[in-house]
């Protein structure tokens, strides 16, 4: 039988604590139950670790996911956080629906390219519009996991199943989708490069609305064989990182400098700020259409750009367009909800 | 021979011309004579330029089902003159517009032909092409004003009201119009009509209202503050009208910012998404639809189920199965949302039978869901959602407080050792729930997945049967807080008749009918599923039930099979489920058709 399993509860007394009082220890969830050195499971890590540079006090956090690998991982990060597992492809209709609700929650989606690019395409899609206030995590492996090595529509053409078969069909690139449907905040990175994604994991939580990370996440059993595309040898050779980024907490200045010039600065609506240093040159991670050009030219050249790709300081989430009241909806006390008997009186008069 | 007070009329017009207007505005002045009155509107799946119809009925003894005997037409569309006249009763009123030769199809020896110059008249009158087809339509309204008696004063009262100040222009050339066909009639035909209207005190404690406005009202009264939805007709007027209501009275006087928040999703799917989203965190939350839409939502019905989650479902039915009749109204959604979703699942259900219900039982399925923390649907129909009906006006109790059920705040969390979101702790099926954000013990994984009673992922068969059967006793534990039956008895009644929702004017009518024939029935109404227990008691104090229903396959009677421990035999099925509201006449005809022989001798004698 197959049961979560807990993990220990036995502390470290040398473990280091962050601003609230918290370790590290105290960000992670149950053990995973995903193949030994799957993606997935180093994304949890990195989250965890995100979550606790940032302080955030965890029962804040609402964490969604839809159905497939990537979406068992919610349990095993932030067990002091509300989890909803909910149905495949359906995840950005619940994350809409719990924002709408309390837009004071700090909202993690963790989704896999199956669940996002093809049977939750339209969801993904429509999410981004929306602009929910939210980080939407795409753990991208090219592959059905849970059903045993299928194509997802994140495979690239020619790229190879463990059996041999090639795949014919065109992908969905997240990257570029998100891009052309409006999402203020694109980023790709690679699981295996922990250094690069903790920061995007970090400026993504911060940002104002929908925060969208493509991370590339090789799954090792049905994905990971000389011919595809999505192998940890094939992303290592093939990534190219356009624009590194280090997160810079509220009043926290960092020590590393960089030529001017290849530096630039921006400020979060919370009052952090994100350091973005630039390795190709000419880049302008605030044009979304050359940043789409620039992107189809790797896309070309067979190369995977990562980083922090596009971002819109200025976004600004559902609730802004709605005009919704700054508390969250489900603090209103039902006085203000509810006009009450002699409204009800008045609207009778009028129909009568 | 005179009949003040008890006819009905059909109108049939092209939509698109404004004949709504003109429609609404007769309806609106009989129901201003205090006359019991009903309308409704056959309209097509269309924009503009196809047929439509409207009907009106007034019935001095409060008979408001729909009729298929129409003592007077309106014929204002060529396209349709043969079927309209042909559905005029012998010895009825034809009117139609003499500004072109009569047709040979409209010619009828047994009816009497008023011909109006109704387009000739307007083109001499107003200048602008669209005014002229609008007034066409205005000018029938003053022609049956002096063919019926309606006070002119009403008529011109009501365009102030609608029009007023604002639209000065329109309301002159409306004011003309009337006129115009007041005058006409007046001086080219015998008037009154011996079909005619006389003021009544019927409805000094009546509105009219349509059940879509109803159940948005009820939203807002029970404080829900998420929408979701994907436009549907005929549910999409649920949700114009919470918008409507929303934007006056849920604005924060102050920052003028909402109260509320409302998604147009990109598909019923989403919409569900939503409010299972919503309700999660604590929202009460709901989504208007019709079949189509229950349809696509099933699979996060059943999450909602199983996870509990609590949501509100209003499905205003129309005419199935896939695309069906969208603008025709039907009973075809019974079984679909009884049992909505794959696995075992089983749903609160409520079927309100007038707007007035609308209202009263929105406010009831936020509570319910949230108590029992559960989706629960409200199942309307097209005909109640979207006609005006004559109901009494709407009380509200400033005393109510909403039933958020068992949610455990942070006080009452940091007191407990540990929160487990599955296990019952009091014994009645319902386990107390958490909301994101509020305490660290709060935490807890919601899953469609097999969970044990402490949340817990699960693929053990015992772990995975206890929570199934705890929910099972807490859907049935619902049977008694849905609203209870209305039953009707009449003296010795030969039969019981049961049914739900929308069919009650005509089974009511039907009732009445009955028993001037000397045939008294009992008449049972289901308001809510799963079923309370009054409806069985009522199954096995008769012989015959006779259930009445508005779809092909009798998904009600299947339900009363399933549910209750009624013999087979003893109920008779009555279906009427082509589109249009059930008459009093197809009641009538199944009774006396499904009653034993002897009975039926004596009705004969």
């Amino acid at each position: 039988m197959t049961t979560s399993i807990q993990k220990p509860k036995v502390r470290h007394p040398g473990l280091v604590q962050n601003a609230i009082g918290l370790t590290r220890r105290d960000y992670e969830g149950t053990m995973s139950t995903l193949c030994a050195g799957c993606g997935h499971d180093s994304i949890t890590a990195a989250i965890v670790r995100a979550f606790w540079e940032l302080d955030i006090p965890p029962h804040k956090v609402a964490k969604l996911s839809g159905i497939g690998c990537s979406s068992k991982t919610p349990t095993y990060f932030l067990k002091e956080a509300h989890g909803f597992n909910s149905v495949h492809g359906r995840m950005p209709s619940i994350a809409t629906g719990a924002s709408a609700a309390n837009r004071d929650l700090i909202m993690i989606g963790i989704s896999g390219d199956g669940d996002s690019l093809s049977i939750g395409l339209g969801q993904f899609c429509h999410g981004m519009r929306r602009g929910i206030n939210m980080l939407y995590v795409l753990e991208n492996n090219g592959v059905y996991g849970l059903t045993k090595g299928q194509f997802s529509a994140s495979a690239d053409i020619g790229s190879k199943a463990k059996k041999g078969e090639a795949n014919q069909n065109p992908p969905i690139d997240p990257v570029l989708l998100a891009l052309s449907l409006g999402a203020g905040f694109v980023a790709r990175s690679f699981s295996g490069d922990k250094e690069q994604l903790v920061p995007l994991l970090k400026a993504g939580l911060s940002h104002k609305g929908f925060a969208f990370i493509d991370v590339i996440s090789p799954c090792v059993t049905f994905n990971d064989h000389e011919g595809s595309t999505k192998s940890y040898v094939h992303t290592r050779e093939h990534t190219k990182e356009v624009i590194h980024t280090d997160f810079v907490p509220l009043r926290r200045e960092i020590a590393v400098d960089y030529a001017s010039g290849d530096v630039l600065d921006v400020a979060m609506h919370d009052g952090t700020r994100m350091r973005l240093r630039k390795i190709a040159p000419d880049y302008d991670p605030t044009d979304r259409d050359a940043v789409y050009a620039y992107l189809r030219a790797r896309q070309k050249d067979r190369e995977i750009a990562t980083g922090l790709l596009y971002v819109d300081p200025a976004a600004t989430e559902m609730h802004d367009v709605e005009k919704s009241v700054a508390a969250p909806l489900v603090s209103l006390p039902f006085d203000q909800l509810c006009p009450g008997k002699a409204a009800l009186d008045a609207f009778m008069d009028s129909l009568a | 021979m005179s009949r003040v007070n008890d006819f009905a009329l059909r109108i049939a017009t092209v939509n698109g011309t404004g004949s709504a207007s003109a429609n609404g505005l007769l309806m609106q002045s009989i129901f201003r004579m205090g006359i019991p009155v009903c309308g409704k509107n056959v309209f097509p799946s269309n924009i503009q330029g196809l047929p439509t119809w409207y009907e009106i009925r007034v019935s001095q003894r409060g008979h408001l089902a729909r009729t298929p005997r129409f003592d007077l037409v309106v014929a204002m569309n060529n396209a349709t003159y043969g079927r309209d006249i042909a559905e005029l009763q012998s010895g009825g009123w034809i009117l139609y517009d003499s500004s072109w030769p009569l047709p040979s199809e409209i010619r009828r020896d047994d009816v009497n032909v008023l011909g109006i110059p109704l387009a000739k008249m307007c083109t001499d009158e107003f200048k602008d092409s669209r005014v002229r087809l609008l007034m066409k339509n205005i000018a029938y309204v003053g022609v049956l004003a002096a063919l019926f008696e309606i006070p002119l004063a009403i008529i011109e009262t009501l365009l102030e009201e609608q029009y007023g100040a604002r639209k000065k222009a329109l309301m002159e050339s409306n004011h003309r119009a009337v006129r115009l066909g007041h005058d006409y009639a007046t001086s080219h035909f015998t008037c009154p009509l011996p079909i005619r209207l006389a003021a009544m005190e019927a409805s000094a404690d009546r509105i009219l209202i349509d059940g879509n406005t109803a159940a948005a009202l009820g939203a807002l009264y029970a404080g829900a503050t998420v929408g979701a939805w994907y436009p549907i007709t005929p549910a999409t007027s649920v949700m114009d009208n919470f918008k409507a209501l929303c934007a006056k009275y849920r604005q924060d006087p102050e920052t003028g910012r909402n109260r509320y928040l409302i998604v147009q999703a990109e598909d019923e799917l989403s919409a569900a998404g939503v409010v299972l989203g919503a309700g999660w965190a604590g929202a009460r939350a709901f989504t208007p639809t019709s079949g189509p839409g229950i349809s696509l939502m099933s699979e996060f019905i059943g999450l909602a189920y199983y996870a509990e989650v609590p949501g509100v479902f209003f499905d205003i039915q129309r005419t199935g199965p896939s695309t069906g009749m969208p603008t025709r109204t039907q009973q075809g959604d019974l079984l679909l949302t009884a049992y909505a979703s794959h696995g075992d699942t089983k749903h609160i259900v409520l079927y309100p039978a007038d707007p007035g219900e609308c209202f009263t039982m929105a406010v009831q399925a936020f509570d319910l869901a949230e108590r029992f923390q559960t989706p629960v649907f409200l199942v309307s129909d097209l005909d109640i959602g979207m006609n005006d009906w004559l109901c009494k006006r709407f009380e509200w109790d400033d005393a109510y407080t909403p039933d958020r059920g068992k949610v455990l705040d942070a006080g009452q969390l940091e007191k407990l050792k540990t929160f487990y979101r599955y296990l019952d702790v009091d014994g009645d099926g319902i386990t107390a729930r958490t909301l994101p954000g509020t305490h660290p013990k709060g935490a807890y994984f919601t899953r469609g997945s097999g969970h044990t009673r402490l949340g817990a992922y699960t693929e053990d068969p015992a772990d995975y049967v206890d929570v199934m059967e705890r929910i099972a006793r807490k859907t049935a534990s619902a049977a008694h807080a849905v609203p209870e039956s209305v039953i009707m008895r009449k003296e010795n009644a030969r039969a019981g008749i049961v049914a739900l929702g929308g069919t009650n004017p005509g089974i009511m009518e039907a009732v009445d009918l009955l028993a001037d024939r000397g045939i008294p029935v009992d008449y049972l109404r289901v308001r809510g599923f799963p079923f309370p227990p009054d409806v069985e008691a009522f199954l096995n104090e008769h012989d015959i039930n006779f259930v009445v229903e508005q779809n092909r396959d009798a998904q009600l009677r299947s339900l009363l099979l399933l549910e209750t421990n009624v013999e087979k035999a003893r109920l008779k099925s009555i279906t009427d489920y082509g589109g249009f509201p059930l008459s009093a006449d197809r009641v009538i005809r199944g009774v006396l058709e499904g009653l034993p022989t002897d009975d039926r001798i004596e009705v004969v004698a």
